[in-house]
């Protein structure tokens, strides 16, 4: 049924640290890889090889440029995938049953035996978390690696999403948020973790901990061009300061 | 949004022959006693409109073969709701057609369900796009009003030719109840268009990214070098700047050509080739409206792509 649950017992999913990331797309490639020949269909590209090459990924990393009103502009990696909603819009509006919150755990998952490709859950979501795959014609979204974290016939440390586990930054976090004491929820406790348009009332599930602040006194970038510039000494230094000072 | 033809199509003819299925619910009303032939007209071209517009829909599917498992969430799911809504309705109505045509039966409670029935479904089918809060410009309780104004004008000029074709004259009554249903249904749309136009964006990309709180946020690097399914889907926005020219032309052969040619018929005894051209006038303007219903409007994941 294509209703929401009203609280789900666990509250699975990732916090993603907008201070730590580098944007170097690890886990954007980890997660299509296990992701391709996991869950469900494959997450194809169409014309991989091709001049307009397309693919179904469930995980992509933008890349924003910040200005503040003063000090220099920051750049800051951007890591998006499913926010597993607790009021998730994409679930509701699926005529067939094929989206689907869990009770227990909170994940929203697609069943693509039912899905009939209509794609209007991926015009509910706001995110943008929602790919139909260009190949199988069936609605593609992160699972949190749902055949990872329950799965006992691999080592327990890889018993994290993919994108976690794969991260070199270790900019990704995976727990249970509905619980407080839970490493998830002290870290986005700690560091004021926050939501993505909560205007649009989706109450997302995943967290993003803003970048740290950086250091006040650095009004302008500093030229680092003249920093290279070779530095006369002896007879030549004492030419150039005087011939400086003569103006 | 993506406007594909298929969906075009579908709301356009299945909320037109919806609204004359809705006209012909309360057509024992009536004192005329009409032909068979007059009925079998009239319903053939509702259900025929009806139906295409419906099996067309079915065509923008990834999968097709599964469209009767969109049938089930009608408790939850608005598209759901149209599907099940537009079988009812077909039933229902079909059932009226029979009893009249074949055992020349009308019965008026019959054709009252189903002309409510019908309006609900249009409703339904202008809920899909309104229940969707990601598009502000169609999450608004006008727009399913618009479906429903779109659906009765679009049934009434129907209903006002077919009439013609049988009488060889529409009568002035007819000809002014379709011209205040068509003045209306363009007057509801235009307040739309305008009213539309003056929405301040729920979501930004500060917002989208949380990162407002430092500072103006603009894509310094999109996350790959190629489009994607969201950017063809959601960031469509071809011909988006002659928006205002295609919206007169809409305006234009939707509503004030239809009228000049009632008006033109209105005297003309056995003229009812103007009311054929007034409906083909009128299905051009609609399908450009709806064309811009799609093209013209934004999703807040675009914020993550600017």
């Amino acid at each position: 049924m294509t209703t929401l649950p009203e609280t789900t017992d666990r509250k699975l999913g990732l916090v993603i640290d907008l201070d730590i990331c580098v944007g170097c797309h690890a886990c954007v490639v980890s997660c299509k890889e296990w992701n391709t020949g996991g869950y469900g269909a494959p997450l194809s590209d169409q014309q991989p090889y091709g001049d307009e090459p397309v693919g179904t990924f469930l995980n992509r990393v933008h890349t924003f440029e910040v200005k503040p009103e003063n000090g220099p502009a920051r750049v800051v990696h951007f890591p998006k995938s499913c926010l597993h909603c607790e009021d998730a819009p994409c679930v509701t509006v699926c005529p067939t049953g094929a989206s689907f919150k869990r009770s227990d755990d909170g994940i929203v998952l697609v069943n693509e035996s039912s899905c009939i490709g209509c794609g209007l859950c991926a015009w509910a979501c706001p995110y943008g978390a929602r790919e139909m795959d260009g190949a199988e014609k069936v609605m593609k979204k992160c699972t949190l690696c749902v055949d990872r974290i329950y799965n006992e016939n691999i080592p327990e440390e890889d018993r994290v999403p993919s994108c976690v586990r794969t991260c070199p930054a270790k900019a990704r976090h995976f727990g249970d948020l509905n619980d407080p004491q839970s490493d998830v929820s002290m870290m986005v406790a700690d560091r004021g973790g926050f939501d993505l348009m909560p205007e649009q009332g989706t109450k997302p599930v995943n967290k993003y901990l803003p970048p740290r602040p950086k250091q006040e006194d650095l009004d302008e970038p500093v030229n680092l061009a003249s920093l290279a510039e070779p530095k006369a000494t002896g007879f030549l230094g004492w030419l150039d300061d005087a011939l400086t000072r003569i103006g | 949004m993506h406007p594909a033809a298929s969906v075009i199509f579908f709301t356009v003819f299945s909320g037109a022959g919806f609204g004359l299925l809705i006209l012909m619910g309360f057509a024992t009303g009536s004192n005329a006693t009409p032909s068979t032939a007059f009925l079998v007209v009239h319903f053939g071209l509702a259900f025929a409109m009806a139906v295409a517009g419906l099996v067309s829909s079915t065509f923008h599917l990834g999968h097709p073969e599964r469209a009767w498992r969109a049938l089930t969430q009608w408790r939850s799911s608005w598209l759901s709701r149209e599907g099940v809504l537009a079988v009812l309705t077909l039933a229902v109505a079909g059932l009226y057609a029979l009893l009249w045509v074949f055992f020349d039966k009308p019965i008026g409670l019959l054709g009252w369900i189903s002309a409510v029935l019908a309006l609900v479904t249009v409703y339904a089918t202008g809920m899909i796009y309104a229940q969707i809060k990601a598009v502000q410009l169609w999450n608004r309780t006008l727009t399913p009003i618009c479906y429903l104004l779109f659906s009765l004008a679009g049934g009434g000029l129907l209903f006002l030719m077919l009439h013609a074709l049988f009488f060889g004259s529409a009568g002035s009554l007819l000809s002014s109840v379709a011209m205040v249903l068509l003045v209306v249904a363009w007057a509801v749309k235009i307040f739309w268009w305008i009213s539309g136009d003056r929405i301040v964006p729920l979501s930004t990309t500060e917002s989208a990214t949380g990162l407002g709180k430092i500072g103006k946020t603009r894509l310094f690097e999109q996350p790959h070098t190629g489009s994607n399914y969201l950017m063809n889907e959601m960031g469509h926005h071809i011909a988006r700047k002659h928006a205002t020219k295609l919206r007169w032309i809409s305006v234009g052969l939707g509503a004030v050509l239809p009228i000049i040619l009632i008006l033109i018929a209105l005297p003309a005894p056995a003229d009812a080739l103007w009311l054929v051209l007034a409906v083909i006038s009128h299905m051009a303007g609609m399908l450009t409206e709806r064309w811009l219903f799609f093209a013209e409007a934004k999703h807040a994941v675009m914020t993550f792509y600017t």
